[in-house]
């Protein structure tokens, strides 16, 4: 059953990850330029200069960010600086420029470097994973449950859960988490931050933390010089006619300056406690380390000690980027297949899996399955088994000053379901929108449905603006079913 | 005795691709890159444990010698931060040198050792440094046997 759902969020950009990237070239003679990796790259990345640059696919609020840093450093260069320089000392200005130019160098590493990305499992890969997994779990009993999918490990005598990622198909190593905004596997993932517009991660989370260390210093300083000005000013024409004489730009001068400086050192702080606990702002917000948990729960990956923690954060070696984006593609070798089956047979020509319209295409056919019961159970069940319930297991898709949003993980306590939380943000920087809805499996030609959400969990829910009605039907009805 | 493949384009050319094992990641000491030195029962009849381990232990190593946080690190961290980073740009990180070092020898292994036994081991980092493949290569010329799919039927049919 198709469901035409429409996806209002895909633009063009898709195109360039399309289907012919699943053919593997097959012969090497025929005249055709090479591709380099990052074209095929299953992600929702947008790559520049040849695959140099890298980035999140929502960048408005980025040029925002440099936009309102480079005005407000260029009006106090302009303005503020020639007054201060001759009143004062060259120093100011000198610092300042020095100043900007490392939060612009900074800021451009952040944006544009790969945070960590953890490159999707080959398709042998994925496939010896699966018989694991099935070996592990034993043939289960009856019915077709689909076993949770974590794996134990101890680290340094802490019991962490390892999670399996149905997108990417590996098992998350400890730290990483999947970002749904770039549909990605990222290793030490702290959070995805529109106003640089890309994850932050292993990779250059040293980057963003000097970044906002040195914005706060420059937001700061331009801050005070310009309150300096002003006073210099006044003390020799009087407040009003310092005023008089530049009318217009203080006030969003000051105002910008202001507001930052709260907010961006109020962020170094909260980033400065971070890195000296030896911490993600994912494993800050989800609660993993503290102490509340329980007497035992301690950060196994702490060093001990701030100053190693800091330093391990800041000075340790930087790791490679595992997804070598400029490398040419080789016709033998191979190509992580994109989660193509649940996409193909809802009828979408995409290759790519998009989180929302597989997601909402399940829902749906959830939805219709569980109230209209009988007939569409012989024909759907082939359907909905073949692919695994998509999860993408994320962080949010939040303000970087606005607290991020952890996994909102249902406990998978009852073995025999898979609740998987899905985050479907659709708007940075705005509001954190996330959809948990509660998905039974459907076992082939065993529906329970009866009661299909018979759980302990409680059903959180919100209704995001910006989802298609279609959408909202099909969640509506299935919290009134889970309600019932 | 079966043919011998004494270097990795014999063996390419002359043998079909019979399964592949994948040696996982070790997380019991954290994050660092470390592989898990438990012998999968595919390579029994392919290869010494001995030499399999020796393999996986010094790469093991080599990957712990890249991610040392030491004196050498933060001299590299400090003066990456204190040009913004640009010297990245020309300079190679400790850790790619290490990864070139690595290469080199997994290459040296496989001609030495690996190849000689009908298998190839695939640099970590092609495949995002989450498991060591192992690909396990039949020989096509030895009779009875096909493209099965099972490794050890290989050794039977020599």
């Amino acid at each position: 059953m198709h469901l035409g759902v429409a996806e209002p969020m895909r633009d063009c950009e898709y195109s360039q990850i399309s289907t012919r990237s699943s053919t593997p070239m097959e012969s090497p003679h025929k005249k055709r330029t090479p591709r380099r990796k990052w074209q095929t790259f299953p992600g929702r990345n947008k790559f520049y200069c040849n695959g140099r640059i890298m980035m999140a696919r929502q960048t408005g609020v980025f040029y925002l960010t440099l936009v309102l840093i480079v005005v407000t450093s260029g009006l106090f260069f302009a303005f503020d600086c020639p007054y201060l320089a001759s009143s004062l000392t060259p120093a100011v200005p000198a610092i300042g420029g020095v100043l900007f130019l490392f939060v612009l160098g900074t800021l451009l590493r952040t944006s544009f470097s790969d945070p960590g990305v953890l490159p999707r499992a080959t398709p042998d890969e994925a496939a010896d994973l699966e018989r694991q997994i099935d070996i592990a779990n034993g043939s289960s009993s009856g019915g077709y449950r689909r076993p949770p999918r974590t794996k134990e490990v101890i680290i340094n005598g802490q019991t962490v859960k390892l999670k399996y990622c149905f997108t990417c198909k590996i098992f998350r190593p400890p730290r990483a988490s999947h970002c749904s905004l770039c549909d990605n596997c990222v290793e030490r993932f702290d959070h995805h931050c529109p106003w640089v517009g890309n994850c932050v991660g292993k990779r250059n989370y040293r980057f963003f933390y000097m970044f906002i260390l040195s914005l706060s210093f420059l937001t700061v300083f331009i801050f005070a010089f310009v309150i300096t000005h002003v006073i210099l000013r006044s003390h020799r024409s009087g407040f009003l006619n310092a005023l008089k004489d530049s009318p217009a730009r203080y006030p969003s001068c000051v105002v910008v300056c202001f507001f930052s400086v709260w907010s961006i050192v109020g962020l170094s702080g909260f980033h400065t406690y971070l890195i000296s606990s030896n911490q993600t702002t994912n494993e800050d917000i989800k609660g993993s380390w503290s102490s509340k948990r329980g007497k035992d729960n301690y950060n196994p990956y702490s060093y001990g000690n701030i100053f190693t923690n800091c330093c391990a954060a800041l000075c340790g070696p930087l790791p490679p980027s595992l997804i070598d984006r400029r490398g040419f593609i080789q016709p033998d070798t191979p190509q992580p297949a994109p989660p193509t089956n649940g996409i193909t047979m809802y009828g979408s020509t995409q290759s790519q899996s998009h989180m929302c319209d597989q997601d909402q295409c399940i829902q749906s056919t959830k939805f219709v399955l569980q109230a209209a019961a009988t007939p569409l159970l012989q024909n759907e069940p082939v359907v909905m088994a073949s692919e695994p319930p998509l999860p993408a297991r994320t962080s949010l898709g939040g303000h970087c000053t606005s607290l991020p949003l952890g996994q909102p993980t249902p406990p998978t306590s009852t073995p025999n379901l898979s609740c998987e939380a899905d985050l479907i943000p659709h708007q940075e920087g705005a509001h954190h929108h996330f959809l948990t809805p509660e998905e039974a499996p459907s076992p082939p030609g065993m529906l329970p449905c009866g009661s299909p959400l018979d759980h302990s969990h409680a059903v959180q829910f919100y209704s995001p603006a910006s989802q298609d009605s279609l959408h909202e039907d099909s969640v509506r009805g299935l919290v009134k079913l889970s309600s019932v | 005795m079966a043919t011998e493949f004494h270097n990795l384009q014999e063996l390419r050319h002359s043998a079909s691709l019979a399964t592949k094992v994948f040696i996982q990641r070790d997380y019991s000491e954290g994050t660092i890159c470390k592989f898990q030195t438990k012998f999968p029962s595919e390579l029994d009849s392919r290869i010494e444990r001995t030499l399999f381990e020796d393999t996986v232990k010094t790469l093991n190593t080599f990957y712990a010698e890249a991610e040392k946080i030491g004196g050498q690190s933060y001299l590299e961290g400090c003066l990456a931060c204190a040009t913004a980073y640009i010297i990245f740009l020309c300079m190679e990180t400790r850790y790619e040198k290490v990864l070139k070092k690595i290469s080199k020898y997994i290459q040296e292994q496989n001609e030495k050792i690996y190849a000689p036994r009908g298998l190839l081991i695939t640099d970590p980092i092609e495949r995002g440094m989450r498991v060591i493949e192992i690909s396990i290569f039949e020989d096509r010329g030895s009779s009875g046997s096909s493209s099965s799919s099972s490794s050890t039927s290989s050794s039977s049919g020599r």
